[in-house]
């Protein structure tokens, strides 16, 4: 298991640097001068020329990328162009905002999304299950700043009840709103997987045997037919929380909520290249992170993939 | 060698009684008449084998007895199914649950497919227990390594933790077998607990079923289309046909007196090592009928070298022919006299 | 991670392979035959596949369904609610919101349409390379998927557009290259499963080359995923569309996009909740039409999968 980790671990490196390039190349096409961005209007030339010896940006592209790589490899992300502080610095100011929103929505998500995707195999061609069919299609139909927004019109306009954008106290009637709109389509896949594998999964045999046990309904789709079913649908969540924080960038715009996903995109805006680097670096790192999760909570749920693992360690 | 097993036929003595058990699946293409009209009976510490071909309705009438058919497409229509003279179908949920695995019990047909893939045996087993007897888990745990010790498997300690797929298909059927005796059932259903199995295993399934039939006397249903199984352990066989029980006694009377055409002609398509005289294999010419329009009148007619006019008009009911030899066939007198001249 | 797969070395022959491609041709046209009848009987796929229509043919004729020009502003007409004149009322700046959501649709259905038809050519090619040759190319054109799939779409899109700047042919190119990855994956999925079937052993037997099985024999029969996939994409990439233009990196203003007038209603929505209302329902229609379109398809290509 030790061994498998550390080769999963080893083989996310690849795609780090593949990351890092591509995000280095589209900055790089940028023309726009970060020397420029730093001093701002009426620096003088020789003041410019100074300021882009000391960054290293006259040099060709690949001696910056070495630059920069290197600094990477110390943890360090870089200053940003346009704030005059460490992007490390802007970045742990707002990534537990995102996160803490990411959890919620994913809670919302597992909860919701499994519950519903159970009943609406359970109880196949029910009102619940049609209610369920219909929804999930509809949700993923929707935009999630266009659901956003009603909800905001909704809950916050009209009824009052909630607070319509900010983080404020950080208390939980915060949280509602964005959250509910960050996991409303994520939630819609989870509960049609779970469907689909939660069908599937009763029409084995090992159900039949089950049943035959003299078990519950409740205890067979519970214990044995549950696990079985949650094997796709954790790769999917899995796969999920970095959808949600790219996601996060429009749901944190409507509701000005102060994560990173707004803090990425005001870069991209202002052509702040080191926070846009260092931002999706982080969020694609989370990203890896949670499948070498998925992987683990995978062969925890399947002895047949444990199993393999063992002979690969052999 | 023709087998002189005592039968305990006494009235009281049984287990299980059947009676015009109908079940019936809903498709689109038309309401599939899987059984239509068993009607059996089991007495304690026999062996029954239910015969027939794919399709003949015996697997389903197996998980009818333990109501295990999905529901919907498929449905009980009728019937009554008495086990110790408390009818089945009149059972609620929990007292359901409280005979399956319990006093009645099954093993299904493919030990690949019927563990769960994702519990260790141990777990699957102490289930079996812990559900029914309400044992604490360290009991539970020592009663699977008696069980597993009880089919046959060694090392039973160590091979509790094991998973299915770390299993061969013989070892499955084994642990099957160990979560189904769990409980000391009065009733073993076994629904062709070899057909999925190499031959060489399928033996030591069989022997390990009738070894713990006769430790516990406990009755057993044998499910299965090999008429050579049903010679070796049965005592009474029922053979179907399209959903319906054509013949029904010892197994005797079924391999030396049979008069159902259909049952002969199921004789005269298998090697007999034991018959003086044996002519050439004689399959069954053509094939069952669709379950979903049955033909009018007998439903081994257009297969059936002994069809007269009578048998356009109606189904002939399971008569008792002679004492304990039940036969559906309006010819069954006429046919009983060629055949015995014959031989 | 993915199966090893043995490369059969290239066996250059002179025999043609007539036998195999008549045999190809008869299995790919009952496929799209059967498909296609199983996709008549399915009520919301002929749904799907009905707003489809009506879209295209809406955008096609938007200037005789519009009526009003969709750019010119009328100043006394600002932000009037729906009424005989205006069917969707009006914006801020006295523009017709009817008008606009009809133009709208010409812009979402061609990113749709262009968007993941670059995506699909992109992935093809590079997923035909991956999964006919195996070893060494897939090994790197798969590791590079994994980068496009680690990286957060909306968040890629936005980068591209930054550079690119605005315009629909920008919007074009950034979905469209974005997306290539899960094409690649499918199709060479696809390839990996048929290229082993008994058929593509005997033209390769036979001397066909390269080229000629993957264009005669494996295609046709791996297409199938990349139809039904590329239908659902299409709501995909209309969203992602409609969210560049929500956050202003989409078209060029003043070009009506659905995403770009629910941003401009976004801060009226307590005023004015109609400006937000139809160009979001617009999107939702558009999208659902080809969500139950590609649920239809796959349901008519693989009629076991259907309620799974």
């Amino acid at each position: 298991m030790l061994f498998y980790i550390f080769r999963r671990i080893l083989q996310v490196i690849p795609v780090i640097i593949g990351v890092t390039i591509i995000l280095f190349i589209i900055l790089y096409i940028i023309p726009e001068d970060p020397a420029r961005l730093i001093l701002q209007k009426g620096a003088t030339e020789q003041a410019l020329a100074n300021l882009r010896a000391k960054m290293g940006i006259d040099k060709p592209v690949y001696v910056q990328y070495w630059r920069y790589i290197t600094q990477l490899a110390r943890g360090d992300l870089g200053d940003s162009y346009r704030y005059r502080r460490s992007v490390n610095s802007i970045l742990a100011d707002h990534y537990p905002n995102s996160v803490k929103l990411a959890l919620s929505a994913i809670g919302i998500e597992i909860v919701i999304g499994i519950l519903a995707g159970i009943i609406s195999a359970v109880k196949k061609y029910s009102f619940w299950d049609m209610l369920v069919t219909i929804s999930t299609t509809l949700a993923v139909c929707v935009p999630v700043f266009w659901f956003g927004m009603i909800m905001q019109v909704i809950f916050g306009l009209k009824l009052g009840i909630l607070p319509m954008s900010g983080m404020g106290d950080g208390s939980i009637q915060y949280y509602i709103l964005p959250s509910i709109t960050l996991a409303s389509v994520s939630t819609a896949y989870v509960a049609r997987m779970m469907r689909s594998s939660m069908l599937e999964v009763i029409s084995n045999d090992y159900i039949t045997t089950a049943y035959a046990k003299g078990l519950s309904p409740s205890r067979v789709i519970g214990k044995h037919a549950l696990k079985n079913a949650m094997i796709p649908v954790v790769t999917l969540i899995g796969l999920d929380l970095g959808a949600l924080m790219g996601g996060a960038i429009l749901t944190e715009t409507i509701f000005s909520w102060p994560g990173v996903g707004r803090v990425i995109y005001l870069a991209i805006l202002q052509r702040d290249a080191p926070v846009v680097i260092g931002g999706t670096l982080i969020l694609v790192l989370i990203f890896v992170f949670m499948n070498l999760v998925v992987d683990i909570l995978y062969a925890w749920l399947d002895p047949r993939i444990r199993y393999q693992k063992k002979e690969i360690n052999v | 060698m023709i087998k002189t097993k005592v039968i305990q036929d006494s009235y009281n003595n049984k287990v299980l009684e059947v009676k015009d058990l109908k079940t019936y699946f809903y498709t689109d293409a038309g309401v599939v008449k899987a059984v239509d009209g068993v009607s059996f009976d089991l007495k304690k510490g026999e062996t029954l084998g239910i015969v027939g071909e794919t399709g003949s309705g015996k697997s389903v009438t197996a998980l009818s007895i333990l109501r295990l058919i999905p529901e919907p497409p498929g449905k009980i229509i009728s019937g009554s199914i008495l086990f110790n003279g408390n009818d089945m179908l009149k059972l609620d949920r929990k007292e359901l649950q409280n005979y399956r695995g319990n006093r009645i019990s099954m093993i299904f047909q493919d030990p690949m497919t019927s563990l769960n893939p994702v519990y260790t045996i141990g777990n699957q087993i102490m289930e079996s227990v812990i559900i029914h007897r309400k044992l604490k888990k360290e009991a539970a745990l020592k009663e699977a390594v008696r069980l597993l010790e009880t089919v046959g498997i060694s090392e039973a300690i160590k091979r509790l933790s094991s998973y299915p797929h770390e299993f061969s298909g013989g070892m499955r059927q084994r642990v099957m077998i160990a979560m189904a005796i769990a409980n000391s059932p009065d009733i073993l259903i076994a629904d062709e607990p070899t057909t999925a199995l190499d031959v060489t295993i399928q033996a030591q399934i069989l022997e390990l079923v009738n070894e713990i039939k006769h430790k516990t006397n406990s009755s057993i249903i044998l499910i299965t289309h090999d008429l050579g199984v049903v010679a070796k352990y049965a005592d009474r066989v029922m053979v179907m046909y399209a959903g319906k029980p054509v013949e029904f006694s010892t197994v005797d009377n079924i391999f030396y007196k049979a008069m159902h055409p259909y049952t002969l002609g199921l004789m005269n398509s298998i090697t007999r090592l034991d018959k003086k005289k044996m002519g050439k294999l004689n399959p069954i010419k053509g094939s069952p009928p669709s379950l979903i329009d049955l033909p009018e009148g007998c439903i081994f007619r257009n297969r059936c070298r002994f069809s007269s006019d009578i048998c356009k008009k109606s189904f002939p009911p399971l008569r008792e022919i002679e004492s304990g030899h039940f036969v559906a066939c309006h010819r069954a007198e006429e046919i009983l006299k060629k055949d015995q001249r014959a031989i | 991670m993915y199966p090893e797969v043995k490369d059969e070395k290239n066996r250059n022959g002179v025999i043609s392979d007539d036998f195999g491609a008549a045999q190809k041709k008869y299995s790919k046209s009952s496929l799209y035959k059967d498909a296609w009848k199983r996709l008549k009987k399915n009520k919301l796929a002929m749904l799907g596949l009905g707003i489809v229509i009506v879209l295209i043919l809406i955008a096609i004729f938007a200037p005789l369904i519009s009526t009003h020009d969709p750019i010119s502003r009328i100043k006394e007409d600002s932000s009037l609610p729906p009424n005989k004149a205006h069917f969707f009322g009006t914006d801020l700046l006295g523009r017709d919101i009817f008008s606009r959501v009809i133009y709208g649709s010409r812009i979402s259905i061609q990113v749709g349409i262009i968007a993941v038809g670059i995506s699909i050519v992109i992935g093809l090619f590079f997923g035909a390379l991956a999964g006919y040759f195996g070893s060494l190319p897939d090994t790197i054109i798969m590791r590079i998927a994994d980068i496009f799939f680690a990286f957060p779409y909306i968040l890629g899109a936005i980068a591209i557009m930054t550079v690119l700047g605005q315009g629909i042919v920008n919007i074009f190119i950034a979905i469209g290259v974005l997306g290539w990855a899960s094409f690649a994956r499918i199709f060479r999925g696809s390839i990996l499963s048929i290229k082993n079937k008994e058929y593509i052993e005997a033209a390769r037997a036979m001397g066909a080359s390269h080229r000629r099985i993957i264009t005669r024999h494996i295609f046709p029969n791996a297409i199938a995923p990349i139809i039904v996939f590329g239908t659902m994409n299409v709501g995909t990439a209309i969203i992602v569309e409609a969210a560049l233009s929500f956050l202003g990196i989409g078209v060029q203003p003043p070009t009506p996009a659905w995403g770009k007038m629910l941003s401009e209603s976004l801060s009226y929505i307590d005023i004015a909740p109609w400006m937000m209302l139809f160009p979001g329902f617009a999107i939702v229609i558009t999208v659902l039409g080809f969500v139950l379109l590609g649920d239809g398809l796959r349901d008519a290509f693989d009629p076991k999968m259907k309620n799974r």
